[in-house]
C-alpha cells in the first residue's frame, strides 16, 4: 500500500473544474514530484491533501493516507492528520511566519497543538529541530523573531515547524522558488537529508524541471489540471512520451539566438561608484554608521552590447540599477550615457529619457485603469516634443507590432492579457521612446518556462534588428546565460568578475562565481544528444 | 525599546510646546475682550481698563503666554474671568465627570466591538457577519443624541431603572455614580462601538488571508485556534488606532450628551466659557484636551511596540 494514493482525484471550485481525475501515488522515503506550468493545478493538488482547498471547493474521487481516504474525514481528524502526519512547506518564506510571535513559540506550536509533548520537552525539541535544520540555539535562540532573519533561514524555520514532529509526508509546494541559487541549493540539500535520514515521504511541487531533475525518485508533469506523463524521474526525462513534457524541458533549457552583433563605442560608462546608505544609528544621538551598498564598482557597456548582472539578493544589484537610471544620486564615482552624467545636482532629464526599464512583475506595473495605448505611451512624457494625434497612433502600433502583438490592442484594458503578453506589452512601452539601453530588472523571472522562452527570443530579435542594448538584471543564470553576450558577477556590492558568457560560464575563475554555477541546478543534456553519446562509444 | 520610549517622549513634549503656541494665539485673536464683555456695554473706559489691568490683560501677549504656560506646569491654570474661581479647581470638578464617562464608554465600545467584530470576521458572508454588518451599518448612521433620547425613554421613564439625567457625585456613592453615568456611555459608546466593530472586522478578515494563517492550519490548528492566536494580535495595530481617536473624542466630544443628561462635563464648560469669553478657561481646557490626545497617542505607540516586534527595532 502506498503513503499517499490519490485515485481519480476532481477538484472544481464554483463549479470551475481545476483538477480532472487526477491520480498518482507517493511511497514511504520517496521524493515525488510535480511539475508543470501556472495555473495547472499542482498546489491546488498539495492543499486538496492537506484539506486545506479553498473556499467553494467540490471534490471527488479518493486520497488514501496511510489507508485512510481523507476527503471523507471529519475536520476534527484532519487537523490532528496536519502537523502530526503531513507537514507543509509554503514557497514565500517572508510571509509564512507570523511576525508578532517568536520563531521558538511557532515551532513549538507544532508540538503543542498536539499535545505531543509537555512544554518544556517541547522546548527541546524546538531547540534540536531547528538545529537540525541549521539554526543552531546558540547563534538563533527561540527568542529571535521573523524580522531577524533572512529569506533561507525563515524557510529553514517553516521546514523546522513542519518536521517537528516527524510526519511521515512533507509536501513542500515552491519551496525555494523565493530563494537565491546558493540558498536553494542548501535548502534542496536540507529536504533530501532530511528523506534519506527520517525516511519521509516528499512531495515535492516545483515549475522547475532543473531543481527535480537530480533529486525525485518520480516526476508527475501537470497540464491544466491533468497528469499527462508520470514515472521515475529518468525514464521521464529519456523517454518524454507527452509532448508537452518535451516542450517544457525545451523551453528550460531555450536559448535565445543572439545572433552576431557589431560592438560599438562605450555607451554607458561607470566609473569607480560607491552608494551608501545611512544604517541603524548605534546610540540615540550617536553618527550613524553608513553602509556601502555599492563599493568603488567600474564598468563600461558597449552600443550593442547585451549585458547581464548577477549576484545573490542583497548584493547591490538593485541599488546599482536606481544609480544607473539616475533615480538616486551615488557618494562616489560617476555614471555616464554617451558621456553625459545621469545625476547632476539633480537627475538628468535628458539623460533619462535614453533610458528604459522593465520589472519583474508583469501584474502590479501597470494601472489597470488605463488602456494599453496609454500604458505604452507614457514614456512620452519624457520627450520635450512627443509625437501627437496620428504620429503617436503609429508610434503605439509600431511598438506593439514590434512585440509581436496588434495594434488594435492599443484599445484594450492591461486585464485582458496573460502574464507574457503584459511583459510583451511593458517591452514596447520601454521601446517607445527608441531608448539607448534597457534595463531589464528580473524581467522573466515570474514567467512560466515556455512563455520565459518566447520573451527571450523577442529581446534576442529585437536587439539584433534595432541594435538595442540591454543591461540584464537576473537571479537565474540560465537566463542570463542564453541572453548576454557578457557577464557582471556582483557580491557584497563590488563586482568580482567580468567576462564574456561563454568564457565565464565555461572556466568561472572567481570562487564566488564557481560557488554560484555549482549551486544552480542543471537539467541533463537532451536525449538525443545522449543517444548520440552512447552511439559513439 | 527604551530608546523608542524616549524618542516619543521627546516628540510629545515638543508637541505640547507647539499646541500651547498656536491655542495661545487662536484664543488672542478671537474676537471680543473679555473685560468689556464682564462689564457689559455700558461700562466706563476707565473701569475697563482697571478691570483690565486687574486679570493681567494689558501685558504684553509673550509675557502673559509665559506666565500661563509657566503657571500650568506648577498646577496653577490661573483664574476665571467670569466667575473667579482657580481655573485648575473648575477643571478638576468636570474632569471627574467626564474623564470616567469617557473610559466607560471606551470600555463599552470596546467590550462590544471586539466580539462583534471578531465573530463577523469568523463568520464571513454567514448571517452572524451579515446581522453585524447591519447593526454596525445602522450604529453608524444614528446620532448618539438620539440613542441617548431612546435610552431615556425606555430606561428611566418606562422602566424605571435608571434616573433621566443629573449625577450625584463620587461622593454619593460609587455605584450610585457609576449608574449615573451608565445610559449617557452607552449611548456615546453605541457608534464608536459600530465604527470599532467594522475596523476589527476588516483588519481580522485581511490578516486571515495572510500566509501565516495558512501555515497555522498546515501545522494543524483548527480554524478557531488560528484566528485567535494568530490573527487577533496582528489584527490589533489599525484597531488601536481607532482606540486613541475615539478616546479623544469621548473626553471632549460628549458635550450634546451631557447637555441630554445634564451632566456637568468639560463639554459643557468649554461652551459656556466660549459664549462668556472667559478666554483663561477655554484655553486651558483646550490645552488639557490637547495633552489628553497626545497622551493618548502616546500610549497607543507603546502599545503598537508591544503587539508588534517589529516596530520596537524601527523607532
Amino acid at each position: 500500500m502506498s503513503l499517499l494514493d490519490i485515485d481519480t482525484l476532481s477538484l472544481a471550485i464554483f463549479g470551475k473544474p481545476i483538477l480532472k481525475r487526477l491520480s498518482l501515488t507517493v511511497e514511504e522515503g520517496e521524493i515525488a514530484a510535480l511539475t508543470g506550468e501556472s495555473g495547472s493545478g499542482k498546489s491546488l493538488t498539495a492543499f486538496a491533501t492537506m484539506g486545506l482547498a479553498p473556499t467553494g471547493s467540490r471534490m471527488q474521487g479518493r486520497i488514501a493516507f496511510g489507508g485512510t481516504d481523507l476527503l471523507r474525514l471529519p475536520e476534527r481528524a484532519m487537523c490532528d492528520l496536519r502537523g502530526r502526519q503531513i507537514g507543509m512547506v509554503f514557497q514565500e518564506p517572508m510571509t509564512a511566519l507570523n511576525p508578532v510571535q517568536t520563531i521558538g513559540a511557532q515551532v513549538m506550536e507544532t508540538i503543542l497543538v498536539h499535545k505531543a509533548m509537555p512544554r518544556e520537552a517541547a522546548k527541546a525539541r524546538a531547540r534540536e529541530v531547528l538545529a537540525r535544520v541549521g539554526l543552531p540555539p546558540a547563534r538563533f535562540p527561540l527568542s529571535r523573531y521573523p524580522h531577524q532573519l533572512s529569506g533561507g533561514q525563515r524557510q529553514r524555520v517553516v521546514i523546522a515547524m513542519a518536521i517537528a514532529l516527524r510526519p511521515r509526508l512533507l509536501i513542500a509546494d515552491e519551496p525555494t522558488t523565493a530563494l537565491d541559487v546558493t540558498t536553494q541549493a542548501q535548502i534542496l540539500d536540507l529536504l533530501k537529508t532530511l528523506v534519506r535520514e527520517d525516511g519521509m515521504a516528499l512531495m515535492m511541487i516545483t515549475h522547475d524541471l532543473a531543481v527535480v531533475s537530480d533529486m525525485a525518485d518520480t516526476l508527475h508533469v501537470m497540464r491544466h489540471g491533468e497528469i499527462v506523463e508520470a514515472g521515475r524521474t529518468a525514464e521521464v526525462l529519456r523517454d518524454m512520451r507527452h509532448p508537452y513534457t518535451r516542450q517544457l524541458f525545451d523551453a528550460s533549457r531555450h536559448r535565445a539566438d543572439l545572433g552576431a552583433k557589431d560592438i560599438g563605442a562605450p555607451l554607458l560608462s561607470v566609473r569607480n561608484v560607491s552608494r551608501d546608505y545611512p544604517a541603524a544609528r548605534k546610540s540615540l544621538f550617536g553618527k550613524p554608521e553608513p553602509f556601502r551598498a555599492v563599493d568603488t564598482v567600474s564598468f563600461d557597456i558597449r552600443h550593442g552590447e547585451r549585458v547581464g548582472l548577477v549576484g545573490e539578493s542583497g548584493c547591490g544589484k538593485s541599488t546599482l540599477t536606481r544609480a544607473i537610471l539616475g533615480l538616486e544620486p551615488v557618494q562616489e564615482g560617476q555614471i555616464t550615457l554617451g558621456g553625459e552624467p545621469v545625476w547632476t545636482d539633480r537627475a538628468n532629464l535628458a539623460i533619462r529619457r535614453r533610458m528604459q526599464v522593465v520589472f519583474q512583475d508583469p501584474y502590479g506595473s501597470f494601472n489597470p485603469r488605463h488602456k494599453v495605448g496609454r500604458l505604452i505611451a507614457e514614456p512620452f512624457h519624457l520627450l520635450p516634443d512627443p509625437p501627437r494625434g496620428g504620429a503617436r497612433e503609429r508610434a503605439i502600433g509600431a511598438a506593439l507590432a514590434s512585440v509581436g502583438l496588434a495594434p488594435k490592442d492599443a484599445d484594450r484594458y492591461i486585464h485582458a492579457f496573460s502574464g507574457g503578453q503584459r511583459q510583451r506589452i511593458a517591452i514596447a512601452r520601454a521601446l517607445i521612446i527608441k531608448p539607448d539601453l534597457i534595463v531589464f530588472d528580473e524581467a522573466v523571472s515570474a514567467l512560466d518556462v515556455r512563455v520565459r522562452a518566447q520573451i527571450l527570443d523577442l529581446m534576442a530579435d529585437l536587439s539584433r534588428d534595432h541594435g538595442l542594448t540591454y543591461l540584464f538584471i537576473s537571479h537565474d543564470l540560465g537566463v542570463v546565460r542564453s541572453i548576454t553576450d557578457r557577464v557582471l558577477v556582483m557580491k557584497a556590492g563590488r563586482i568580482v568578475e567580468d567576462r564574456p558568457t561563454k568564457a565565464l560560464f565555461d572556466a568561472p575563475k572567481h570562487p564566488y562565481t564557481r560557488s554560484l554555477l555549482a549551486a544552480a541546478p542543471t537539467l541533463p543534456p537532451p536525449p538525443e544528444t545522449r543517444d548520440a553519446a552512447q552511439a559513439s562509444l | 525599546m527604551l530608546r523608542f520610549v524616549v524618542k516619543r517622549l521627546l516628540s510629545l513634549a515638543l508637541s505640547l510646546i507647539v499646541a500651547s503656541g498656536v491655542i495661545f494665539l487662536v484664543v488672542e485673536v478671537a474676537p471680543g475682550d473679555p473685560a468689556s464683555f464682564m462689564l457689559g456695554i455700558n461700562a466706563q473706559p476707565e473701569t475697563v481698563a482697571a478691570l483690565r489691568a486687574e486679570l493681567g490683560l494689558d501685558q504684553s501677549r509673550l509675557a502673559r503666554y509665559l506666565q500661563w504656560t509657566g503657571g500650568m506646569l506648577t498646577g496653577d491654570f490661573g483664574t476665571s474671568y467670569t466667575y473667579r474661581t482657580p481655573v485648575a479647581q473648575m477643571i478638576a470638578d468636570r474632569l471627574w465627570v467626564s474623564l470616567p464617562l469617557a473610559l466607560y464608554a471606551l470600555a463599552l465600545s470596546t467590550l462590544i466591538a471586539f466580539p462583534a467584530g471578531i465573530l463577523a470576521a469568523a463568520r464571513r458572508g454567514r448571517p452572524a457577519d451579515i446581522g453585524v454588518m447591519g447593526a454596525t451599518q445602522l450604529g453608524v448612521a444614528i446620532p448618539n443624541f438620539w440613542f441617548a433620547m431612546m435610552l431615556v425613554l425606555i430606561f428611566a421613564i418606562q422602566l424605571r431603572w435608571f434616573s433621566a439625567g443629573g449625577f450625584p457625585g463620587w461622593d454619593a456613592g460609587f455605584f450610585a455614580a457609576l449608574k449615573a453615568l451608565t445610559l449617557p456611555a452607552i449611548a456615546l459608546a453605541l457608534p464608536q462601538a459600530a465604527i470599532l466593530a467594522r475596523i476589527m472586522r476588516s483588519s481580522l478578515l485581511d490578516i486571515l488571508g495572510e500566509d501565516f494563517i495558512r501555515t497555522a492550519r498546515a501545522k494543524g490548528l483548527t480554524a478557531r485556534q488560528a484566528l485567535w492566536r494568530h490573527g487577533v494580535r496582528n489584527a490589533l495595530i489599525p484597531v488601536l488606532t481607532i482606540i486613541g481617536l475615539q478616546f479623544a473624542f469621548l473626553l471632549a466630544g460628549a458635550i450634546i450628551i451631557e447637555q441630554v443628561f445634564f451632566l456637568p462635563g468639560l463639554g459643557r464648560l468649554i461652551f459656556q466659557s466660549i459664549t462668556q469669553r472667559d478666554l483663561i478657561v477655554v484655553e486651558s481646557v483646550v490645552m488639557l484636551l490637547v495633552f489628553a490626545v497626545i497622551m493618548v497617542n502616546f500610549l497607543v505607540d507603546l502599545a503598537y511596540a508591544a503587539v508588534d516586534p517589529r516596530l520596537r527595532l524601527r523607532a
